[in-house]
């Protein structure tokens, strides 16, 4: 996993995390995903790795139309005032293959 | 008795495709009134209070059941909060859309979303988000109305039928909506397409009482009480269909169709702008042959500027950046129009029609030249003349064509000035095609095989001698495409021969590399193309 802050113009925070859960981003994750993303204040995208397009991590349905498979690389940029934490904590849910109770 | 079975069969237009057997229910006017919109401000709150007291029943439920069925729960919940999800429901409602409908839509598409995923956890939410949806509907609704008692997979019959109406009824085991009044670009009809319930409307008057009904959303018929031999028949339409359907779509999905490597532009062929809510319209490079005769049938006369310009403009509008080719008025021959075409030709055929007869009543065409160029100010427009037989007529009409675009101009009217092309349908033009001065070359297959062969297309006793594939049909739609190629000036061909599978391989033989269809045409073509694969397997 990275994370990566540009400083210059406004706050953009970038990082990336191998997918591991067994059934890929499904409905169980996507909540949990969208739960978290939306504690922040923070403008949130994800997208897979090379996808062409970012998508809001604070809605579910876009989430689940990623249809991220197993071991895809997930990339996350944020940008606002709590970016770094957001995505710091973005990460640590996903490589942690997004554990019960711990949000 | 055969004058009996005739009365019990009633022909419509298709709001929905696809087909139904079942009960015949038929609903009385009490029955079909219910929920009443209100202000677009009424059912916008309307809509969030239905949310809000769903997400609390679900929440309520999730902490009762617990476990993994309240984490499925959990993603009900978290779609009601879901603001990208939410936010182009209340903008159709805002459009005027009724709440129930605009809800209904939204969660529909979701559906089949997750109904088309490979995977079978994907294909499995869909049925968590119906219940969601269903759950708000009935909410929306409250429970003062009586809920409509229909059996499962009836074909449900009503002068119309409200969004709100057809929500109550279960469509998870199929059926059909018959509807004597109504119109395919209704909320209903949308809602019918997305569920995949077939759908006809305008079918006039029907019999109120009948035991079982046949539904072909396809032909737009339903028949009431059929005989075993209809319901044989039925039933291998439907078998077709739903092969063709099932293959032909996965196909359309998937990137343009190529053959030994080079790209096949598949465009389609339609009537009027409705045709382009057939569901794989979506799927075109363009529209490559839009009629415009359509506008010559109101009876109210002659079709006036606005009337026209709306009817391009709603084509450009769709298609975006895609080419769109508007063909002009092509009145004579089979089709007569009153007040326009000549009377008593002894060769109609042969007569003062297509761009002939345009040039001969320039009072009209120039109105529909008018709407052309005020519509290619925007959108990717292409105009194309019918029946032209020498250069100076393609000229004449160039000349009448920029004539209305400076009249429009110094009104101060935007116009511009489209690509202009050719129908090359007249032998005399094929021949010759180098001396045109032509943007692009359609070729119409079925007047050029009708003059080629000098057989008549309405005259059924020929329907041999005038096969498209016949050597010199063949032969001029090679030149032509042969000239196109070294010039760089683009040749389709949008004739029935383009949507007729076994002609595919000769036309590819010929060096077309453009073909414009009905849309239902298109994943058979597609799937034909990609079966001929790189080795161009020839018959």
């Amino acid at each position: 996993m990275t994370l990566e802050t540009r400083k210059p113009n406004g706050e953009i925070v970038t990082g990336s995390v191998r997918l591991i859960h067994s059934a890929g981003m499904h409905a169980r994750p996507a909540v949990k995903l969208t739960k978290l993303a939306k504690k922040f204040q923070a403008q949130i995208s994800i997208r897979a790795a090379d996808a062409n397009e970012w998508i809001n991590a604070k809605s579910v349905s876009k989430i689940m139309a990623l249809r991220a498979a197993r071991d895809s690389i997930i990339e996350i940029e944020a940008s606002g005032e709590d970016a770094a934490a957001a995505v710091a904590a973005l990460i640590d849910l996903i490589a942690a293959d997004f554990p019960d109770g711990g949000q | 008795m055969r004058a009996e079975v005739a009365r019990t069969g009633y022909r419509g237009k298709t709001a929905s495709i696809g087909f139904a057997h079942g009960a015949f229910v038929r609903l009385g006017k009490a029955q079909i009134a219910s929920r009443k919109p209100g202000t677009s401000k009424d059912e916008e709150l309307a809509l969030r209070s239905a949310i809000k007291s769903a997400g609390e029943e679900i929440a309520a439920l999730a902490s009762a059941v617990g476990g993994d069925a309240a984490q499925i729960l959990e993603f009900q919940v978290a779609l009601l909060e879901d603001d990208d999800f939410l936010e182009p429901v209340f903008a159709a409602i805002t459009d005027g859309t009724p709440a129930d409908a605009a809800w209904s839509l939204a969660c529909d598409e979701q559906i089949a979303n997750y109904k088309s995923a490979f995977d079978e956890y994907l294909q499995a939410r869909s049925a968590d988000l119906a219940d969601l949806r269903d759950r708000v509907v009935r909410t929306l609704r409250g429970d003062k109305n009586e809920a409509l008692k229909i059996p499962d997979g009836a074909i449900v019959c009503a002068d119309d039928l409200p969004p709100s109406r057809f929500l109550e009824i279960n469509w998870s085991q199929g059926g059909g909506l018959a509807l004597l009044h109504g119109s395919p670009t209704s909320h209903v009809a949308m809602l019918a397409r997305a569920r995949g319930i077939p759908m006809v409307v305008q079918l006039g008057a029907v019999a109120e009482i009948a035991e079982t009904a046949l539904l072909d959303g396809e032909s737009a018929t339903l028949q009431l009480d059929p005989t075993a031999e209809q319901v044989g028949l039925f039933e291998r339409r439907q078998e077709v269909h739903q092969k063709n359907r099932a293959s032909a779509r996965a196909i359309l999905r998937r990137p343009a169709a190529r053959w030994r490597g080079e790209k096949i532009k598949l465009l389609i062929n339609i009537q009027r702008s409705e045709d382009l809510e057939h569901a794989d319209a979506q799927y075109a490079d363009g529209v490559g042959l839009m009629r415009t005769e359509f506008l010559l049938s109101d009876a109210t006369g002659l079709p006036d500027e606005e009337t026209q310009y709306l009817a391009y403009d709603a084509v450009l509008r769709w298609a975006g950046e895609r080419p769109v080719t508007i063909r002009t008025f092509d009145a004579g021959g089979d089709k007569p129009v009153p007040g326009f075409t000549a009377d008593h030709e002894a060769n109609p055929f042969l007569g003062v029609r297509g761009l002939r007869l345009c040039l001969a009543r320039p009072d009209v065409f120039s109105v529909q030249l008018r709407a052309l160029a005020r519509a290619a100010t925007h959108g990717n427009l292409k105009v194309m003349f019918p029946m032209v037989t020498t250069p100076d007529e393609l000229e004449s009409g160039r000349k009448l064509l920029i004539a209305a675009i400076e009249a429009l101009k110094a009104k101060g009217v935007p116009a511009a000035l489209p690509e202009l092309g050719i129908m090359v349908e007249v032998p005399a033009a094929a021949l010759t095609v180098d001396r045109f001065n032509a943007s692009f070359y359609s070729i119409g297959t079925n007047d050029l095989a009708q003059y080629v062969t000098a057989s008549d297309r309405s005259n059924g006793a020929l329907a041999k001698l005038i096969d498209p594939r016949n050597p010199a049909v063949l032969e001029l739609i090679r030149r032509t495409a042969d000239y196109g190629k070294q010039a760089g000036i683009g040749v389709s061909v949008c004739g029935d021969m383009a949507g007729d599978p076994t002609c595919i391989p000769a036309l590819l033989d010929c060096g077309i590399r453009e073909l414009s269809v009905n849309p239902s045409a298109l994943g058979e073509i597609k799937q034909t193309i990609e079966k001929l694969g790189d080795g161009g397997v020839r018959e």
